[in-house]
């Protein structure tokens, strides 16, 4: 009776001790709390539009939503669609990283590059990239070269700057060790500056490929014949929240699983910096 | 002239705003022969690392002039090896990969770095280690690894600053003798030249042939006293009349030096 009593008011110290800042919860904990979000979100959501509350033609209801992707798939091959919207983003964040990341490690090595490209980059990269939209078809017509620059407008700038304030952050006495080793300008960059930044670099990129998914979609809204954004521009003409609503939850999807395919990647990758 | 020649060095740094500058160095004098083991003591801040980089080629003189074997040193080189207080091992690299760094850079194929890398490991008591990470290493193993990849680039001459400072008593000792037994305590024929930087007395008596005492900031060399004990040594010297009498003569002169630098 008495151990009982003691391990219950353990217990309940033990919860008042869960809102204690900074103070870690079990992984279950973590988990149950993550799911239940979704729950009331979904359940807020069916109740909003089952009772009456708000209009079928502003916000269909979960259902709805779900049947209308069905129905996406099934009828209007919006597997194609999907396929065209990732490989844009993936296109354009690519081309993006290949130009962005030597220049971005370049810049942080040598500070005679950086304070020859510093001030402009940090000018361009606060130039949304939705608003040149307009130019770029002026440019490149509707076509995916119109796509793809979007993206890589949007996210080069970005890059080059995160990744030279990364490689330009390296550890002096790292750098300084591999002096005392024999290296000289090139190896320091190659065996000390890259390896070092690597990890934070590949970050930097997961980080932009999440902001790239937001441009695909705006380029896409605007003179696309296909492509995600395409369909729920679609389906607004024809007032189906449902499919608006499925498309956008996939885009939220996709951006999941290659944010956590990005992670998993990087832990392998980078083992060292987890230990 | 062979070994590390010193003439009239000084260093000052430009101070900060419109605060004077700090001289960290007076001009200061130093010859080390060939395969000498040369500690200097000093209080903090009087500028022992400060000649030690120099000498590494990290840092410039003010004025003065330094030169390893006849050459001028002006910038680093593999020639001169150095291990720091801090760790500065590359977490991207195994230990085994640490100690390959040096031999890699220098253009060794992966076979020849392996085999040299698995020379000094055996040296320094690192079997074992080989594939682990320096954050899965104690302080203690992270030096001794420091050393290692030191080593395996042949250098000359040695910098060590602090290299043992964080470590625990225990370990310290024990790297002593390790640092005795790679410098070639019995091989006098093979000995490094090694410029020893600590703040413990037994530490610089130990391992020396000659102790230097800087004084407090701007830093100079003070005294300078040939330690009358013979190599190969083990621990049991510290236990020794000269020994002890080495150390009243620089414990005296040290305290005096950190009351000068605590008082400003
Ligand atoms: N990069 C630097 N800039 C300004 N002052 C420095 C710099 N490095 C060292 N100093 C100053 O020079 C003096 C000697 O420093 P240091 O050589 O590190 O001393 P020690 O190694 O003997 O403790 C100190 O007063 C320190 O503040
Ligand atoms: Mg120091």
């Amino acid at each position: 009776m008495l151990r009982g009593l003691r391990q219950n008011g353990c217990r309940n110290q033990s919860g008042g001790e869960s809102l204690e800042p900074l103070k870690p919860i079990s992984p279950l904990a973590r988990v149950a709390l993550g799911i239940a979000f979704f729950v009331v979100f979904l359940g807020t959501w069916a109740w909003v539009t089952g009772s009456g509350l708000v209009q079928p033609l502003f916000l269909a209801s979960p259902l709805r939503a779900l049947s209308a992707g069905w129905s996406l798939f099934a009828e209007y091959n919006f597997i194609g669609d999907i396929g065209m919207t990732v490989w844009r983003v993936l296109g354009g964040f690519l081309i993006a990283a290949a130009i962005a990341v030597p220049l971005g490690l370049l810049m942080g090595a040598y500070k005679g590059i950086e304070a020859f490209f510093e001030p402009f980059i940090s000018f361009a990269r606060y130039l949304p990239a939705s608003a040149f939209i307009p130019l770029l078809i002026l440019w490149a017509g509707v076509g995916e070269a119109q796509k793809l620059a979007v993206i890589i407008l949007g996210s080069v700038f970005q890059i080059v700057i995160m990744v030279a304030v990364i490689a330009g952050g390296t550890r002096m006495d790292l750098v300084e060790a591999a002096y005392t080793l024999g290296s000289r300008g090139r190896g320091i960059l190659r065996r000390v500056i890259i390896p070092a930044a690597a990890p934070q670099v590949m970050e930097a990129l997961r980080l932009v490929l999440g902001w790239a998914w937001t441009y695909v979609i705006v380029a896409e809204l605007i003179g696309a014949q296909s492509g995600i954004g395409h369909m729920i521009m679609d389906s607004q003409r024809l007032l189906d929240t449902g499919q608006m609503i499925f498309g956008i939850v996939v885009i939220g999807v996709i951006g999941l699983v290659t944010d956590y395919l990005f992670k998993s990647l990087n832990r392998r990758l980078f083992r060292w910096t987890a230990l | 002239m062979n070994g590390l020649s010193i003439r009239g060095l000084t260093r000052s740094f430009p101070g900060q705003g419109r605060a004077a500058p700090t001289l960290a160095l007076q001009p200061t004098d130093l010859d080390v022969r060939p395969g000498e083991f040369v500690s200097i003591l000093g209080p903090s801040g009087c500028g022992k690392s400060t000649m030690l980089r120099i000498v590494a080629g990290l840092d410039r003189p003010t004025t003065g002039s330094i030169h390893w074997n006849g050459q001028s040193v002006t910038r680093p080189g593999r020639e001169r090896g150095m291990v720091f207080q801090s760790y500065t091992l590359f977490p991207w690299l195994t230990v085994e990969q640490n100690i390959e760094f040096g031999p890699r850079e220098r253009g060794a194929s992966a076979a020849e770095a392996r085999d040299i890398a698995a020379t000094f490991i055996a040296r320094t008591g690192l079997r074992g280690f080989e594939r682990h990470w320096p954050r899965q290493l104690s302080g203690g193993m992270q030096q001794r690894t420091a050393l290692a990849r030191a080593l395996a680039n042949d250098p000359e001459i040695l910098l060590l600053d602090e290299p043992f400072g964080a470590l625990d008593h225990q370990t310290r000792e024990l790297m002593q003798e390790l640092l005795l037994e790679v410098w070639g305590a019995d091989r006098p024929e093979q000995r490094k030249t090694v410029l020893f930087v600590t703040h413990d007395i037994d530490e610089a008596v130990f391992l020396a042939n000659r102790v230097l005492v800087m004084s407090a900031r701007p830093g100079r060399i003070k005294t300078e006293l040939s330690v009358p004990l013979s190599y190969p040594r083990d621990w049991m010297v510290k236990t020794s009349p000269e020994f002890a009498a080495m150390k009243a003569r620089l414990m005296s002169d040290i305290r005096e030096e950190v009351r000068r630098a605590a008082l400003g």
